[in-house]
């Protein structure tokens, strides 16, 4: 097992993503944040929450998004159901999909599917805290990223949440 | 996360760990009907075909429209009008549809016990969408869920199911599930129109006054009078039925406690239910036919994924 991010790394890491998003979305105008579920939104939480120290917390507009019915693979198995909440129209928004690690990019396909079906935004990017390069299967990548890391397919990248894994690390396994 | 079963035949053959998942997964789909596009592409690659030997609107119509917005391909068969007028048999049927490779079928018939038979002889999941005078799983389920979301549980909640037990197929079926699911049920009624030993057999109470009935429950679904069933009289009329297990706003009015009115449809109104109470706001009657769609999508997901694990 290696550590790529420690407690200290990783919130230095969400601190930057931050700066940049609001950097290029000045006021959050026209911008809305989704987390990904299941774990993409332990890390937007962590954005959000930081941006709350920032703008106005009227500016921010933060949903949550579930994929599921959105798999290419729900005749081999089904997954857990997790909550989707986009309270506001994303209708010529641009949206910051933000998600904690991009590896094959499926789920990315997944998303932006399932965010077509709640209206036409002008622009989606996507933010990763972790990206697996050179281990994409469709043609996706992230404009934001925490950590770029090389990786074989056989390992894992696990990303621990204090509030739900008891502490804040990035490993690799 | 699957099904202890491949089929839904009833819910007596049901956990209730899978009652939980259907109900949790319906909630998830529910918020899919609230969407600006009602339709999600999960069951893309499915095809379902919607069986129908016996009549049926509102069932049939939430299906249809639960499979649709599934993204499943359907197709619709109903006895009149088929090869089955021609004296086809239910196995041949079903075996020449399925060989234009169909996935799963939704089933009613008006004899028990079809869908199991079925299930013994063909590969096809089955949904059972009312047979006979045994169960209709997916009306204990949406009425579970209307229940839930009403009440905000099932678990020590009290039900009183009224009128004739002895027919109902959406009788049966809730009394498994409520009763699975920790909820106290009374089933209340003239005595020619409740099975005799149905105390024993569910543990449930048996109540022949309304007025007792309702006093003590939390929700009450009045069922209809399904005459075609009843092949000999066991009331003297409609009107006498009325008079006595008529559930009506002035009789409602008159307890000490607000409760919640369902009925699985149709309406047989001015007989097991009078319009003041049927159309009140302690009517759940419409929710019941909204969550319909979201609880039947949430059986189909739950049915066919992971029908092809490696």
């Amino acid at each position: 097992m290696k550590i790529i991010l420690n407690e200290q790394q990783l919130a230095i890491t969400i601190q930057r993503l931050t700066h940049q998003l609001l950097e290029n979305h000045i006021k959050l105008e026209n911008t809305v944040l989704i987390g990904i579920q299941p774990r993409g939104i332990y890390f937007s939480d962590r954005i959000v929450q930081q941006l709350r120290t920032l703008v106005a917390a009227d500016a921010i507009h933060y949903g949550k998004l579930d994929i599921t019915f959105y798999r290419d693979d729900v005749r081999t198995g089904l997954h857990e159901l997790n909550k989707t909440e986009i309270p506001f129209s994303i209708e010529n928004k641009n949206v910051i999909l933000i998600d904690d690690v991009l590896w094959t990019g499926r789920t990315i396909r997944a998303a932006l599917d399932a965010l077509l079906d709640f209206g036409r935004p002008a622009k989606v990017e996507l933010c990763v805290l972790i990206d697996r390069r050179f281990s994409r299967q469709l043609p996706i990548q992230a404009d934001w990223v925490g950590r770029p890391i090389d990786s074989f397919i056989t390992q894992k990248v696990k990303v621990y949440w204090q509030e739900k894994d008891g502490k804040d690390e990035v490993a690799l396994l | 996360m699957q099904l202890s079963t491949k089929h839904l035949l009833g819910i007596r053959d049901l956990q209730p760990d899978d009652i939980q998942l259907i109900l949790d997964t319906a909630t998830q789909f529910k918020e899919v009907l609230q969407r600006p596009i009602k339709k999600v592409p999960t069951l893309r690659d499915v095809t379902i075909v919607n069986l129908f030997y016996e009549n049926s609107t509102r069932t049939r119509i939430s299906f249809e429209l639960a499979e649709k917005r599934l993204s499943a391909d359907t197709i619709n068969f109903t006895a009149s009008g088929s090869s089955a007028a021609k004296g086809e048999t239910l196995l041949d049927t079903v075996n020449n549809i399925l060989s234009m490779k169909v996935d799963m079928v939704v089933m009613r018939h008006s004899a028990s016990g079809a869908p199991h038979f079925l299930a013994k002889h063909i590969p096809a999941a089955i949904v059972n969408a009312g047979d006979g005078i045994n169960e209709h799983p997916t009306q204990a389920l949406l009425d579970a869920f209307s229940i839930r979301e009403r009440l905000g549980a099932l678990a020590g909640k009290k039900v009183a199911i009224i009128g004739d037990i002895m027919h109902s197929r959406v009788a049966l079926s809730n009394i498994w599930l409520l009763k699975k699911m920790g909820a106290e049920v009374t089933i209340a009624g003239p005595p020619t129109l409740i099975p005799v030993h149905i105390k024993e057999a569910f543990d449930v109470r048996v109540e022949y006054n309304l007025r007792s009935a309702l006093e003590w429950c939390d929700v009450a679904n009045v069922l209809r009078i399904q005459l075609e069933r009843q092949n000999q009289p066991l009331f003297s009329s409609l009107r006498e039925y009325s008079l006595a297990y008529g559930v009506n706003k002035r009789l409602l009015d008159s307890l000490s406690k607000e409760i919640v009115i369902m009925h699985p449809g149709p309406i047989n109104r001015g007989v097991e239910i009078d319009s003041d109470a049927a159309d009140s706001k302690q009517s759940i009657i419409l929710h019941q036919v909204e969550n319909g769609v979201a609880v039947r999508m949430a059986v189909l997901y739950l049915l066919a994924g992971g029908s092809t694990k490696p």
